[in-house]
């Protein structure tokens, strides 16, 4: 399997960003009481990562070598930045979409996949089309677990669950059982 | 300019918080507005970093050490930030803090930073840290705003402590790395893997929730 194939692979399953490595999990349990909303803000998510993962690459390539102290404001401010175009964009484009995000468009700015995406592909010493196909994979992974995530929970508003477990505690123990679904991956790949 | 970044001028939470002394400040943070238990933030570093008690411990005390100095800088310039760029401000304060922990831990226990690794740096990513600036630091003064973040970084190393030492001792049989469960014991490693997180605060909550609600049941019984 080629190297850049196998980046997106793993980041898509076997490491996948939300539910292995878990990251972006505030999303993951904020936005995904409805199928559609989650799928979407997870392609916001993908656009916002693309746009990081070109930034940052060029920071790192040019300017954070001199100073790698800055790293961590540096690319805090190159992802507001681009949260800051992203919302424009959706507003100006998909107005709908725009108010049923709400809260959690201007809050990708404090999602940790985004950062944790320019952290991740730094210590990897990724080159430009690495990372871009890094990003991809962090944003379809993101998606698929918002999907999956929100599709079983669209099924359990409808289920007969004792009192106790109404509210987050058995969405966790749901994400438990998709979060070991996909340990299955793990050990993919590690054989080459 | 102002009309680009209008979508974020109105604030994200209305209103000032009541007034409260600064004890209850600080004790709110702990309980009833713990902000693993109740509040579900921050939630990455919560469930990334519990797989023992001392990254637990160190996440809690570096997210409580930046979560102070936070406070104390945003109520400090609440007057001079402007609206329009507030949010990008905090975050620049909050990244300056971050860095500060991040260089500190590294210096003084280059095990555990190294075994957090990245999930240091993403401090910065919690929204724990932002959600306080904006919805309280900025609108109160310096003893309020520094006793608020004091107590939800302590509520929030509760939980995170809390969490650890279950993953922990049922994991690997240990706390702090010493073995407490005896040599008959088999680890559940389940515990100490990603799922186990989930699983392991699934069942804090529904432990909280289910004493929340029996006390509930009481008071409405008298």
């Amino acid at each position: 399997m080629s190297n850049l194939a196998w980046i997106f692979v793993s980041t898509l399953i076997v490491n996948n960003f939300t539910l292995v490595m878990f990251l972006g999990l505030c999303s993951f349990f904020g936005v995904t009481a409805k199928v559609e909303t989650a799928w979407r803000l997870g392609l916001a998510n993908t656009i916002v990562l693309l746009l990081t993962a070109v930034c940052a690459w060029f920071l790192n390539a040019y300017v954070l070598s001199r100073a790698p102290f800055l790293r961590t404001v540096a690319f805090i401010v190159v992802i507001a930045s681009g949260v800051q175009i992203t919302e424009m964009a959706v507003k100006k484009y998909f107005p709908v979409l725009f108010r049923q995000l709400g809260i959690y468009l201007p809050l990708i700015t404090t999602n940790c996949a985004i950062l944790g995406l320019a952290l991740f592909q730094t210590s990897r010493h990724y080159n430009l089309l690495e990372a871009i196909v890094f990003a991809f994979g962090a944003g379809f992974g993101l998606t698929l677990a918002l999907s999956l995530m929100a599709s079983i929970r669209e099924r359990l508003e409808l289920a007969d669950v004792p009192a106790v477990a109404r509210r987050m505690g058995l969405v966790l123990i749901v994400a438990s059982c998709l979060s070991l679904a996909f340990m299955g991956f793990a050990g993919m790949g590690s054989a080459e | 300019m102002t009309t680009a970044l209008a979508p974020t001028a109105e604030p994200l939470v209305p209103g000032t918080p009541p007034p409260a002394t600064v004890l209850q400040d600080v004790w709110r943070g702990i309980s009833r507005e713990n902000p693993v238990v109740i509040q579900m933030l921050g939630m990455c570093p919560t469930m990334a970093v519990t797989n023992l008690v001392a990254n637990g411990l160190a996440m809690g005390l570096a997210t409580t050490f930046v979560m102070v100095g936070a406070g104390l800088f945003v109520s400090l310039f609440r007057r001079h930030i402007a609206n329009e760029v507030r949010i990008t401000s905090y975050i620049l304060i909050i990244a300056t803090f971050v860095t500060l922990a991040d260089l500190i831990l590294a210096a003084t226990f280059p095990v555990i930073s190294r075994a957090l690794g990245p999930f240091m740096p993403l401090i910065v990513a919690n929204c724990l840290l932002l959600g306080r600036a904006e919805a309280f630091a900025a609108k109160v003064g310096i003893p309020r705003a520094v006793a608020d973040g004091f107590g939800m970084g302590m509520g929030f190393t509760l939980s995170l402590t809390t969490l650890s030492a279950l993953r922990e001792l049922l994991g690997r049989g240990t706390l702090l790395g010493f073995p407490v469960m005896g040599a008959s014991y088999e680890p559940w490693v389940f515990m100490v893997l990603p799922p186990g997180g989930f699983f392991a605060l699934g069942l804090l909550l529904l432990s909280v929730a289910w004493v929340g609600g029996r006390r509930k049941r009481n008071v409405q019984a008298r």
